[in-house]
């Protein structure tokens, strides 16, 4: 079998970006349930945590090809 | 790095998974490096986009045609919910950059999965590169125009209500922050988003062309395969909708943060 350390590595990386997006959306979607007229405050608020957190596993990603 | 040509038939035998080297489209035109399909791609998607909304445009209607109505629910979702939303009172000045921003990454991201173009034209880092150059420098000349560079400066340093000794922490960190981290993540995110969703469509396409080619066990397995990369080509189209915005929504929200009068 083949391949290069990197792409385990990255597999571990993606562990905590992969548990953050899901805290996130739990939260995005407790609280619509509890104020449903708040899913335009929140919608932006949701997306923009998910993609700071996603960056970093993409970040990992890029790393990985590179390294 | 490894640089395939596209009409490079068998490189050798078993099977090759997809890797960075995909990315390199040769130029289509011998020794002219600005001939490649994303340069192309990048024209194609300006064109269609001044065509469909000069046509959406045309003829303004008080009842709409379904053109039309396509067209400003386009431009009412930028204007209202990131221009509005976000930037507030004075969010018009902001709203032709921002639409621009918006169907131009959209369209770029989109052609990475419209058949017989399939490659989305941000997965190559220098487009991403360029659109977050342009994002960091309206955003700091907006924030120098409306403070004055000293002051501008002052505000991202020097955050108001912190103990005087914390700004040895944070001083460099909010540099970092306001002149690396963002142009940086920005453009980053972007691209390996594209860059990653491009290169899952090729391994499971790829994957499952090479299994057909295998013994009668693995023939039937391929079919699996593609299914699997037709159900991740809907989820592309969702994370390239997806990227176009919050590429969007990032400016408008550092926009945003350039006017504010404290930082």
């Amino acid at each position: 079998m083949e391949g290069t350390l990197n792409l385990v590595g990255f597999g571990l990386a993606a562990i905590g970006p992969g548990i953050a997006t899901g805290l996130i959306f739990a939260a995005y979607i407790n609280g619509v349930a509890r104020q449903p007229e708040a899913r335009n405050v929140l919608q932006p608020i949701a997306f923009l945590g998910f993609a700071l957190a996603e960056a970093l596993a993409l970040f990992g990603l890029v790393l990985a090809f590179v390294l | 790095m490894r640089v395939y040509a596209a009409t490079e038939g068998v490189k050798d035998e078993g099977f090759n998974p997809p890797d960075a080297g995909d990315f390199n489209l040769p130029p289509f035109i011998d020794g002219n490096s600005f001939a490649t399909k994303p340069i192309l791609l990048a024209f194609l998607s300006v064109l269609i986009i001044s065509v469909f909304f000069i046509l959406a445009a045309r003829k303004s209607a008080v009842v709409p045609s379904k053109l039309q109505f396509a067209g400003e629910s386009i431009y009412g979702f930028v204007r209202n919910d990131l221009g509005r939303d976000v930037i507030g009172h004075e969010f018009m000045r902001f709203v032709p950059y921002l639409f621009t921003l918006f169907t131009f990454i959209l369209v770029n991201n989109v052609f990475g999965i419209v058949p017989l173009i399939q490659f989305p034209t941000m997965s190559r880092v220098s487009f991403p590169y360029v659109l977050a150059a342009i994002t960091f420098f309206v955003f700091h000349y907006i924030g120098v125009r409306r403070h004055g560079l000293i002051s501008y400066l002052k505000g991202i340093m020097f955050i108001p209500g912190v103990p005087k000794p914390a700004y040895i922490l944070i001083t460099p960190l909010e540099l970092a922050t306001y002149f690396i981290v963002r142009p940086m993540t920005l453009s980053l995110r972007l691209f390996a988003n594209m860059f990653a969703g491009h290169l899952l469509l090729l391994v499971f396409i790829l994957g499952g062309e090479h299994l057909l080619q295998g013994v009668i066990g693995l023939k039937l397995v391929s079919p699996f395969s593609f299914v699997v990369a037709i159900a991740l080509t809907f989820f592309e189209f969702m994370v390239q909708c997806l990227q176009a915005y919050i590429f969007t929504l990032l400016t408008a929200l550092y926009i945003t943060g350039a006017l504010a009068d404290e930082h």
